[in-house]
């Protein structure tokens, strides 16, 4: 089967804003969209810039945009889309473009800095592991499925609205150490979300868990954190 | 654009971020990565890290390290194994304490589960020896090391390919990097540098490994001089996603799944009637492989069914989550209710730069070593996988040598100062070698060199080899070689140039390659997973020995020697399961 595709395209070197590209190609149902990216590179245009690596939707590299909607290139075959003939592809919007479909991630990170994403502990290490009730290691198990691929940060219409907003995968992160029993910095780690430009930045809008290629339900686990900062202010009064 | 640093490590999946967490906060230290630190090929690590804990019934060290022995065919360097196996259990408690989120037994200790090769008692039955998160194991280490690692500071330079090793007087003291971002070089001065960067298995057709996994830093070495060791030893792992090679994690087999032909035979009760599904990962990939061959595979196709399909939703959901994903987005299968379509897959490299157990570098079989150079993980030879690795050590090793890479290299470096360099631009080398690639006029595309090497290598240096057909790769590879140099770069310009970077890592591969199969024709013996059909018996009197290769130039094959195995437990018996 024959299929366009149509790519944007962006060299700082060359152009002043970003343009599309026709590419067309031989295609099989099974073809992920990135093997098609790989072979327009290989066998036509090999100036075409965009992130790959492990090819099966573990580490994280290649969300972009696949028909205006942000999927992981990797993820998805052309069976999966009804137009399968005709694929317009662009790069992850909310962040600047470096080149083509390669954006600039460091905004991203910095947030995910932000949230101080290791384990905090003041409890003294045992010799051999601490117990830790298997319930609590399934309540944020989701969160562990993070690739931190930025799909939800991206499609999130407050993160647009609002550059200071740490963003869903950021607050994710933050949940996973916040319910995770063996952290014991959940109060300082609560009071640096209560805000407009931490948790309740979020108006529970949902597109973050719609686009997550990991199937994450990111907008349970920020009401989580919602009701926990809630249930904290109502102890405290 | 200069840098000085106490220590550069090159690769940021776990080896290298165990190392510079070893370093400590006292240590100026750089990692560098050609992919952003999170998309390293540790985290596809699926199954789990094997260490006898005892949390699920009695197991010893003593058990676990006659495993790995027997499992690398007698090949392992068993005071390596030693260390590997001892260390485990402290390994895990430490991983805990930093955080990573393994599943948990009903009293909320690690739970652990079944995998290839590993037993009770010398072999007597399986045991349950692997720690895990699920079947993401790699990606929650990863991402708990790479945190701990912002916690510490650790400068990242991400998006960086490394070009060359900066060695004076026999003295490692720094690499040359190309950002990809901005296409300059950067010079990393340092007293010490780690290479940690992974395997090689895009060199085959049909792998498991990221497009990241192009041996760079084995190659690099190599030309360096230092030593590559046992690199004829690739492993297959029996179970891939039919056609794609994605990976099924052994994790399936460990909890319960099963392998059957186009009959529904279980077939691996015949082969391994003990351990059946469970046999090392070798063992499993040759039979699968025969099955097919007696015209046993599915519709008579290249493949046979991995059945998990009673194994019941609660076990498919909690412990083996991404895969049934996997399974369901590339093959269309719900492995609720059907079976996945699997053959082998490349996936694991035995062999690698030849070290010590403390991760320097060899530059031959006399204890040679180059000054201020360490490697560890898929990238080292230490070596703890001989002819073929278990299921859950890999992991195990990257963390273990890791750590004592980074603990002997803190040692190193307070003995020196900076070594100095000469008035010249230490990247002049890179510049000129850069400069030339991209101002050839050559005709040559890598990806159609690279497509070319990756079906020859896959069709005669897989799992079934034979002197006659080695000897023609040699040839064929050679004349790989040659077009190599005549590849020209066709995107001119310098952000993010990924043709440039093609070139060079088939150039690599190509380095790496001729290695292997020149290991694979001068080994006329058959052991783990090394497999010749031509020579099918294991030859101790002549190959209980490393196999070593020293470059010796672009134009000539690799000089071949051979080293001892260090034997200290276990002598050599006959591998059964």
């Amino acid at each position: 089967m024959k299929s366009t595709f149509i790519i944007y395209r962006f060299d700082p070197a060359v152009d002043s804003e970003g343009h599309y590209q026709e590419y067309s190609l031989e295609t099989t149902p099974t073809d992920k969209i990135l093997d098609c990216l790989n072979r327009i590179r290989w066998e036509q245009d090999p100036t075409l810039a965009y992130r790959f690596s492990c090819a099966h939707g573990i580490c994280g590299s290649d969300a972009m945009m696949i028909n205006g909607r942000i999927e992981l290139a990797c993820q998805k075959l052309i069976r999966d889309f009804k137009t399968a003939n005709n694929f317009v592809i662009e790069p992850l919007p909310l962040f600047n473009v470096v080149k083509d479909l390669v954006v600039d991630m460091n905004p991203f990170f910095e947030k995910h800095r932000h949230v101080r994403p290791y384990l905090i502990s003041d409890m003294d290490e045992p010799e051999r592991e601490r117990l830790q009730e298997a319930e609590n290691q399934s309540f944020f198990e989701p969160a562990l499925r993070c690739i931190l691929c930025a799909s939800c940060t991206a499609a999130c219409p407050i993160s647009r609205a609002n550059p200071d907003y740490l963003g869903p995968a950021a607050l994710l992160r933050s949940f996973r150490y916040i319910f995770d029993s063996r952290d014991t910095a959940t109060g300082s780690r609560l009071a640096q979300i209560d805000s407009d430009d931490g948790v309740w930045g979020c108006k529970t809008m949902w597109w973050c868990t719609d686009v997550c290629p990991k199937g994450i339900p990111v907008t349970k686990c920020l009401g989580q954190i919602k009701r926990l900062v809630r249930e904290k202010q109502k102890s405290e009064s | 654009m200069n840098h000085h640093y106490d220590v550069v490590i090159v690769g940021a999946g776990l080896a290298g971020l165990r190392a510079a967490i070893e370093l400590g906060e006292d240590t100026r230290t750089a990692v560098i990565s050609k992919v952003f630190a999170t998309r390293s090929h540790s985290g596809a690590a699926q199954g789990g890290i094997g260490a006898a804990l005892g949390n699920e019934e009695e197991d010893h060290w003593k058990w676990h390290m006659f495993d790995t022995v027997k499992g690398s065919d007698y090949l392992a360097d068993q005071n390596a194994v030693e260390i590997l196996t001892k260390d485990a259990p402290r390994t895990i408690y430490e991983l805990e304490h930093m955080g990573v989120p393994f599943n948990r037994t009903e009293e909320g200790r690690i739970a652990q589960r079944a995998f290839g090769g590993h037993t009770s008692n010398f072999g007597k039955a399986a045991i349950k020896r692997a720690c895990f998160a699920a079947d993401r194991t790699g990606r929650v280490i990863l991402d708990t090391l790479w945190e701990k690692c912002l916690q510490r500071g650790i400068d990242f330079f991400n998006e960086f390919q490394i070009m060359n090793l900066t060695v004076r007087d026999g003295m490692c003291c720094g690499v040359t990097a190309y950002e990809l971002a901005s296409g300059t070089l950067h010079h990393f001065h340092s007293k010490a540098v780690l290479l940690a960067t992974g395997g090689a298995g895009k060199i085959f057709r049909t792998s498991s490994n990221a497009f990241a996994s192009t041996g760079d830093g084995m190659a690099i070495a190599f030309r360096a001089g230092a030593a590559l060791e046992d690199m004829e030893f690739v492993q297959f792992h029996p179970t891939g996603i039919y056609k794609l090679g994605i990976l099924i994690s052994e994790a399936v087999r460990g909890e319960g799944g099963i392998l059957r032909n186009n009959e529904g035979e279980r077939f691996m009760e015949r082969y391994a009637p003990t351990i059946k599904d469970l046999a090392p990962r070798d063992m499993v990939s040759r039979c699968i492989l025969r099955e097919i061959r007696d015209g046993k595979g599915i519709d008579g196709k290249d493949y046979v069914f991995l059945d998990l399909t009673h194994l019941g939703e609660e076990v498919i959901s909690s412990k083996l989550a991404e895969i049934s994903g996997f399974a369901r987005t590339y093959a269309g299968v719900d492995v609720t209710k059907e079976p996945i379509p699997v053959q082998p897959t490349c996936h694991y490299m035995m062999g690698g730069i030849a070290t010590d157990t403390d991760g320097r570098v060899m530059v031959d079989n006399q204890d040679q070593t180059i000054s201020g150079l360490y490697a560890a993980g898929e990238c080292a030879c230490v070596s703890v996988h001989g002819a073929n690795r278990l299921g859950c050590n890999s992991l195990l090793d990257v963390l273990v040598y890791g750590r004592r890479a980074g603990r002997s290299i803190r040692r190193y470096i307070h003995t020196i100062g900076l070594p100095p360099l000469s008035g010249d631009d230490p990247t002049a080398e890179t510049a000129a070698q850069i400069a030339a690639l991209m101002d050839s006029t050559g005709r040559e595309r890598s990806g159609a060199i690279r497509s070319e090497m990756q079906k020859i290598m896959m069709d005669n240096v897989s799992v079934f080899r034979h002197g006659d057909a080695l000897v023609k790769v040699m040839e064929k590879l050679r004349m790989l070689k040659d077009r190599c140099r005549q590849i020209g770069i066709q995107d001119k310009g310098r952000c993010f140039n990924r043709d440039l970077l093609d070139a060079l890592e088939v150039g690599y591969m190509l380095d790496l390659a001729e290695a292997m199969t020149l290991g694979a024709l001068n080994r006329d013996e058959s052991r783990g997973a090394h497999f010749r059909e031509d020579c099918p018996d294991r030859d101790d009197e002549h190959w209980l020995v490393h196999s070593l290769f020293s470059y010796a130039g672009p134009k000539a094959a690799p000089q071949f020697l051979t080293k001892p195995v260090k034997i200290t437990d276990f002598e050599p018996k006959e591998r059964k399961y």
